[in-house]
C-alpha cells in the first residue's frame, strides 16, 4: 500500500522535520516497514552533504543478513581513503548510527564519477549528495526515525517522505523510500504503487550507464527522470514523460532544491489529497496526513488522472 | 388416500408459526405470521425523533469509537446528530439503518458514510475514496470535492457532490442517482449495472468502461468514451427527470439540460452475444 506525504513552504523556512514526521506517522497504517525523510534544510549552501550507508539496519523486521560491525568500519576507511584520492575535503564527519553516516564535504568534480567510485566500495551505498538535501531512511515508523536521527528540530523550505509496506523487495534500507535522483545533487524520490515495465526499461537505462542500488521498481523513477535531465529536460517535462513511459499505478512526488512535484498515473488508481495555499502546499495518500498539520477546516482536493504539478519555494 | 405424511409436516409447521407449501421446482414460500412481529426486526435500526437534535465532538475519538458513540445517541432516539471535528478520520458514519438527520462539521477520510440504508447525511467539507459505497437508500449532500470511488457499487439514494470528484464515480453501480456539480475524473461509471449519473461539468476519459446498463448525463467536455459506452439523443423525459432532479439535489436547477449528453450501453459485449435474452437480466 505505501503512504507518502510531501509539502512546501513558498517564502519562507519551518520546521520540515516535525512537520513531515507529523504527516507520516498519521500514514503509518499505510506502511510499517520503513520510514524516509528528504529534508530540503537551511544549510549555508557552500558544501555537499553526503549521506550514505555501509551496511543494512539488521534489527527486528529486517530481512538483510546479518554482519559484523568491524566490517562497517573497514568500510567506512575505505570511504574516507576513496575520498581522499577523489579529491574531496571532508570539512565534518557523523556517525549516526553503527550503519550510517553524514558528511560535510567540499567537491568541485563530476558527480557521477564521484558516485561510482565510491560505491564501487562493497556494501556501501550514497543515500543522497546535495547541498541541502537531508536524505534519511531506515526500518521503523516516522517517529522511531526520527527520534532515531534527530529530525525533530531540521527547518527548511520543503520536504517529501515515504511509510514503506514492502511488497516487491526486501525489509531493508536499500529498498526504502526516499531515492536519490543520482547522479543529480538535491533530487529525491517517494512512490506510491507499482511500475510493471520495471525491468524492460532499467535494462534500458543500464545500458545508458545509470546505475540502480536495489530491485525496488520505485527506485526506476528516479533513475529514469535523473535521465530524462541529464539529456536538458526539466523536471516538468520529465515528469510529464514519464506518464506515458513508466507503466504502472502511480503516484509519486520528486523534489529538487527549490521544487517539488507530483505525478499520478493516467488510471488515477493511487490515492493523493492535495491541499494548496499561496504559502504552503501539503500532500499526501490521505487526507489524514494533512490534517496533523493543518487541523483547522481546509479545502482538499484529489488531482485528477495523468495530472503533474510542481510548487517552487 | 390421505397423504399422512404431508400433512404432519404441514401441522407441524404451521403449529412453528409457518406455513409451508409443499416443494414444488426451486420455491419455498413461507408466510409472514403477525403473531410473531416480536421476533421479525431490522436489526441495528431505532426509532428516533427528529427534533431531539445533539452535538458529537469526534475529534479525540478513533472511528469505532464515534460510530458506537452516533449508534448509542439513536438509540436514545436522538433523530439529528451534529459530527464536530471529523478531521478527515475514515470510516465515519458508516452502516446506518435507519432514518436519521445527520450532519458532518469538516472532513471525511475514506469509507465516509458506507453501507447506509435511510439516512439523510450532509456534509459540510469533502470526503475522501469511497464516499457513500454500498448505500441502499437516504441522501447524501457533500458541500465540496470528494475522491474516487464515488458512489462505488450504490443500489438506491441520491449521492450528491457539490464540488469535483476523482476516478471510478459510480463504478459498479447498482441503482440510485449520483450527481456530480463539478468535473469527474477518468473511468466514472466503470461497469456501472444500474441507475444514472448526472456531470454538469466535464469528465475524463474511459466514461462508461464496460458498462451493462444505467444512463450518464454529462454537461461538459468528454475525455474520450470507455469501451461498449455509445451516446443516445437526449429526450424530453429525460430532461424533464434531471429538472427534477436537479432541483431536488439544490443544484444546478438552472442548468441547460438540451446541450447534455446522454451516455448508455452499446450493449455489444460478448455476455450479451452469449446469452439468451431471458438470461441476460440474470447476468446483471
Amino acid at each position: 500500500m505505501c503512504g507518502i506525504a510531501g509539502l512546501i513552504h513558498r517564502g519562507k523556512s519551518s520546521n520540515v522535520g516535525s512537520e513531515l514526521q507529523q504527516m507520516l506517522q498519521a500514514l503509518k497504517h499505510r506502511g510499517p516497514d520503513s520510514t524516509g525523510y528528504a529534508l530540503y534544510a537551511e544549510n549555508d549552501g557552500k558544501n555537499f552533504i553526503m549521506r550514505f550507508k555501509v551496511g543494512e539496519n539488521v534489527g527486528e523486521g529486517s530481512t538483510s543478513v546479518n554482519e559484523d560491525a568491524s566490517v562497517y568500519d573497514e568500510r567506512k576507511k575505505l570511504v574516507d581513503h576513496m575520498l581522499k584520492e577523489l579529491g574531496a575535503n571532508i570539512v565534518k564527519d557523523e556517525k549516526l548510527t553503527p550503519y550510517s553516516y553524514r558528511y560535510e564535504m567540499q567537491f568541485d568534480k563530476d558527480l557521477m564519477e564521484f558516485s561510482k567510485k565510491i560505491e564501487s566500495i562493497n556494501g556501501v551505498e550514497i543515500l543522497s549528495i546535495g547541498k541541502s538535501l537531508e536524505l534519511i531512511k531506515d526500518l521503523g515508523d516516522a517517529a522511531a526515525v526520527s527520534e532515531r536521527y534527530g529530525l525533530g528540530d531540521v527547518k527548511g523550505t520543503h520536504a517529501i517522505g515515504h511509510a514503506r509496506m514492502a511488497t516487491e523487495s526486501g525489509v531493508d534500507i536499500k529498498s526504502a523510500h526516499p531515492f536519490w535522483g543520482y547522479p543529480f545533487s538535491d533530487v529525491s524520490v517517494v512512490h506510491n504503487g507499482q511500475l510493471t515495465n520495471y525491468w524492460n526499461n532499467r535494462r534500458v537505462l543500464e545500458n545508458k550507464g545509470m546505475r540502480f542500488m536495489s530491485e525496488c521498481d520505485s527506485e526506476l523513477i528516479a533513475v529514469y527522470l535523473a535521465e530524462k535531465m541529464r539529456n536538458g529536460a526539466t523536471l516538468e517535462e520529465g515528469m510529464k514523460d514519464s506518464l506515458t513511459g513508466l507503466d504502472g499505478v502511480f503516484t509519486y512526488f520528486v523534489a529538487t532544491k527549490d521544487s517539488l512535484g507530483m505525478a499520478k498515473d493516467t488510471m488515477a488508481a493511487k490515492p493523493l489529497v492535495l491541499y494548496e495555499s499561496d504559502d504552503l502546499v501539503a500532500m499526501g495518500s490521505e487526507e489524514i496526513a494533512i490534517r496533523s498539520i493543518l487541523p483547522q477546516e481546509i479545502d482538499t482536493y484529489d488531482p485528477f488522472d495523468g495530472e503533474v504539478k510542481v510548487w517552487r519555494i | 388416500m390421505a397423504n399422512l405424511k404431508t400433512s404432519e409436516k404441514k401441522t407441524k409447521a404451521q403449529s412453528m408459526g409457518l406455513h409451508t407449501e409443499v416443494l414444488t421446482g426451486k420455491t419455498q414460500q413461507k408466510f409472514f405470521n403477525p403473531d410473531e412481529a416480536e421476533n421479525f426486526y431490522y436489526w441495528g435500526t431505532y426509532d428516533v425523533d427528529f427534533n431531539k437534535r445533539t452535538d458529537l465532538d469526534v475529534k479525540n475519538l478513533d472511528c469505532k469509537e464515534a460510530n458506537r458513540k452516533i449508534d448509542d445517541l439513536m438509540s436514545q432516539g436522538y433523530g439529528t446528530i451534529v459530527i464536530k471535528n471529523p478531521q478527515g478520520k475514515h470510516s465515519l458514519g458508516v452502516g446506518i439503518l435507519n432514518k436519521l438527520n445527520l450532519i458532518f462539521e469538516g472532513s471525511l477520510g475514506y469509507f465516509g458514510v458506507g453501507s447506509i440504508d435511510g439516512p439523510t447525511v450532509r456534509i459540510n467539507g469533502r470526503v475522501g475514496w469511497s464516499c457513500a459505497e454500498n448505500m441502499m437508500a437516504g441522501k447524501v449532500v457533500i458541500e465540496k470535492n470528494a475522491g474516487s470511488c464515488f458512489g462505488a457499487a450504490i443500489r438506491g439514494g441520491d449521492l450528491i457532490c457539490k464540488g469535483s470528484v476523482g476516478a471510478r464515480t459510480g463504478i459498479d453501480q447498482k441503482g440510485g442517482t449520483i450527481i456530480i456539480g463539478g468535473d469527474a475524473g477518468a473511468f466514472t461509471g466503470f461497469m456501472m449495472q444500474r441507475g444514472r449519473i448526472i456531470i454538469l461539468g466535464d469528465v475524463g476519459i474511459n466514461l462508461g468502461d464496460s458498462m451493462y446498463d444505467g444512463t450518464i448525463y454529462v454537461g461538459g467536455k468528454i475525455g474520450s468514451f470507455g469501451s461498449d459506452a455509445v451516446e443516445s439523443p437526449m429526450t424530453k423525459s429525460d430532461m424533464d427527470w434531471l429538472k427534477r432532479k436537479l432541483k431536488v439535489a439544490e443544484i444546478g436547477e438552472n442548468f441547460d439540460m438540451s446541450k447534455m449528453t446522454k451516455v448508455v450501453a452499446g450493449k455489444k459485449l460478448w455476455n450479451y452475444d452469449a446469452l439468451e435474452p431471458t438470461e441476460k437480466k440474470g447476468a446483471i
